[in-house]
């Protein structure tokens, strides 16, 4: 390796080391998170911004590489999620196979969506995506032969996992694979931007026409990339199931493939750490404001105001829209403007 | 034979809602190229608006004025929000059609969430007049009234709107828009003023359907809208994008194919089934999508 592009790992390199050390730090962040940093608490806390964060950045695959505006994204998650759990606890198959049946089906499943879908383009190609996702919402909740569970969601087979990955005690395990699945996905995303189908993607999002001019087969290259960000998807889906426990219903929702493009562009479209930062802060925020909110700042505003503000997606939306005006490359675009105003000065 | 004209009234009745929903949409899309998400925020802030008019007013005045006074308020509520998310958040953001989109995102999901924050993320019911909640012998079957209401409401929006966009100065400029925005605008027309108003009716409409649409449920809640929402997206792409002709139709399908699909398959099934009838246009007709002049 030359040195170069051993500078260019060495962040991304010190960033794992570190997270990959939070389960042995005995200390308080108090405010930042619940309890002790490698106490359950907190770690679920972060494994699960990670997992979300992956997710994001399978998202930002269709959205920021290829320029893809997908509501549909949600669905291919739930898919990796639902599978999952069904297939562990009612046609009571091994894990691996499992996992394998799950990243197999939700693949063939973005075939086909991404296959119809992409028989339109722009604003119907959203909408579209958006029916699709729909309609694997009303089956969830409709909860056809009790197998999804309703709105309860479906739990983890707690016996067809290993130990590691159940039980209080045993939190650092889920971490670390929610971290892995975070790494994964990282490199495969960097593979991916640098290899020629990533250069056609960028073709694609920089101007369709052109692309299809320059000889780029447009329609295998974007259901490639829909192929690719339903699998990144259906594995954050997997993950997820495994570090939560179960699949929730809430996975399935318009709501949730919304929040995937609000932290795809609060942290920046098209950046794989713009992504991934997004994710994770989001989560982070949607989880902890609550509790900053009941925390006493708020106390001199009236009532309403309170219970508004306790709403972390009354913050977060509002929080978006002032970002889409003024920060339009989003905080890591905004933070890579912040450091080369600085050397220039 | 009663029960199919149940369904097709019922049907029918559905889709009128539908249509409602959508035609909003549909204009805002056809002229300006904009996504509405915010319009589920809109149709909420109209059923709101209905259900805290009907609470404030006197109790001694029938339910049918108060609805009345209700739905006036609510067309007026929804044209102020409409034409203060112009204003405000659209227009500076000028031929960014998808950040346009992640702006009326962002305000779907805030407002929905500040409205669960003051009222409540339960549904809470609605008065309904007397004569909506009975039903109408015809040919045997029992029609509900409110149908024929809804009905009768979607007939006279689609004929005013038509009327609009054909007889009027402002309904040229926007048909004239729909299919060259530059030569419009160098012919020396203010688009933006069109904008604005276009956006103003579409919030409009969306508040009357909104309002309409708790009647139909009995209640309100904050994620009715977005439920709704869905719908009239469908619509609007079965129906051709911008075309109001197409969305008439597209909702009247929609409304039929759901309502049959739940009375002859299983209840549930007519969610999907519009999904499926999606699926099918676009697989045999993807061009008809790609949207048509209004």
């Amino acid at each position: 390796m030359r040195p170069a592009s051993l500078v260019k790992v060495l962040p991304a390199a010190l960033v794992v080391a570190v997270l990959v050390y939070l389960p042995y730090l005995p200390i308080e962040l108090p405010g930042v998170l619940p309890g002790r940093v490698n106490g359950p608490g907190s770690l679920q806390l972060l494994a699960t911004c990670l997992v979300i964060a992956g997710v994001a950045l399978s998202y930002d695959v269709l959205f920021g590489r290829t320029g893809l505006l997908s509501f549909g994204h949600a669905l291919f998650v739930a898919a990796g999620s639902y599978l999952l759990t069904i297939s562990l606890a009612d046609w009571s198959l091994p894990l691996p196979v499992a996992i394998v049946v799950s990243l197999a089906t939700t693949t063939l499943l973005a075939l086909v969506v991404g296959g119809i879908a992409l028989r339109v383009s722009g604003i119907a190609f959203a909408m579209v995506t958006l029916a699709f996702a729909q309609a694997a919402s009303i089956i969830v909740m409709r909860n056809p032969g009790g197998v999804t569970g309703g709105e309860e969601g479906k739990s983890l087979n707690r016996s067809a996992v290993p130990d590691l990955l159940v039980g209080v005690a045993h939190a650092p395990y889920r971490y670390w694979l929610a971290l892995g699945f975070v790494v994964v996905s990282f490199v495969a995303v960097t593979l991916l931007v640098r290899s020629r189908a990533g250069h056609a993607m960028a073709a694609i999002r920089e101007n369709e026409a052109r692309a299809a001019v320059l000889g780029f087969d447009t329609y295998r290259v974007k259901l490639l990339a829909i192929v690719v960000g339903a699998f990144l998807g259906g594995l954050g889906g997997v993950v997820h199931a495994l570090v939560l426990g179960g699949s929730s219903p809430h996975v399935t929702t318009t709501e949730f493939t919304l929040a995937l493009l609000i932290m795809v562009v609060l942290g920046g479209a098209g950046s794989t750490w713009g992504a991934l930062l997004g994710g994770f802060l989001y989560t982070y925020a949607d989880a902890r404001l609550v509790e900053l909110s009941g925390a006493g700042f708020a106390d001199a505003l009236p009532d309403v105001a309170q219970q508004v503000l306790a709403e972390p997606l009354f913050v977060l939306g509002l929080f978006f829209i002032v970002i889409v005006y003024f920060a339009p490359a989003g905080l890591t675009g905004l933070g890579g403007r912040l450091v080369r105003r600085g050397r220039a000065t | 034979m009663t029960d199919f004209v149940l369904i097709m009234v019922t049907g029918v009745g559905l889709g009128a809602l539908y249509f409602l929903a959508a035609s909003g949409l549909s204009i805002i899309y056809g002229l300006m190229g904009v996504l509405n998400f915010a319009h589920g925020a809109f149709m909420m802030a109209g059923s709101y608006a209905g259900w805290l008019t009907m609470g404030a007013l006197p109790g001694s005045w029938s339910v049918a004025t108060r609805l009345l006074v209700a739905v006036v308020v609510a067309l007026a509520v929804g044209a102020v929000i409409g034409l203060l998310v112009e204003v405000v958040l659209i227009r500076p953001l000028y031929r960014h059609h998808i950040q346009q989109v992640l702006v009326t995102v962002g305000l779907a999901l805030a407002s929905v969430a500040a409205a669960q924050g003051i009222w409540g993320a339960d549904p809470r019911t609605v008065e309904k007049p007397e004569w909506m909640g009975g039903t109408t012998l015809v040919l045997g079957a029992r029609l509900p009234n409110d149908r024929f209401l809804f009905i009768l409401v979607a007939v006279a929006v689609f004929l005013g709107l038509l009327a609009l966009l054909h007889y009027t100065r402002l309904g040229l400029i926007i048909r004239a828009g729909v299919e060259n925005r530059t030569m419009v605008e160098a012919l020396g027309i203010n688009v933006h003023r069109t904008f604005t108003v276009v956006f103003a009716l579409g919030g409009a409409a969306a508040a009357l359907a909104g309002l309409l649409y708790s009647q139909y449920a009995g209640t309100v809640s904050p994620a009715q809208g977005g439920s709704l929402l869905i719908y009239a997206f469908i619509v609007v792409v079965i129906g051709g994008m911008g075309s109001l002709v197409g969305t008439a139709v597209a909702a009247v399908a929609v409304g039929l194919v759901q309502q049959l699909a739940n009375f002859y398959a299983a209840s549930g099934v007519g969610d999907l089934s519009v999904v499926l009838l999606l699926a099918l246009v676009l697989l045999l007709r993807p061009t008809s999508l790609k949207g048509a002049p209004a």
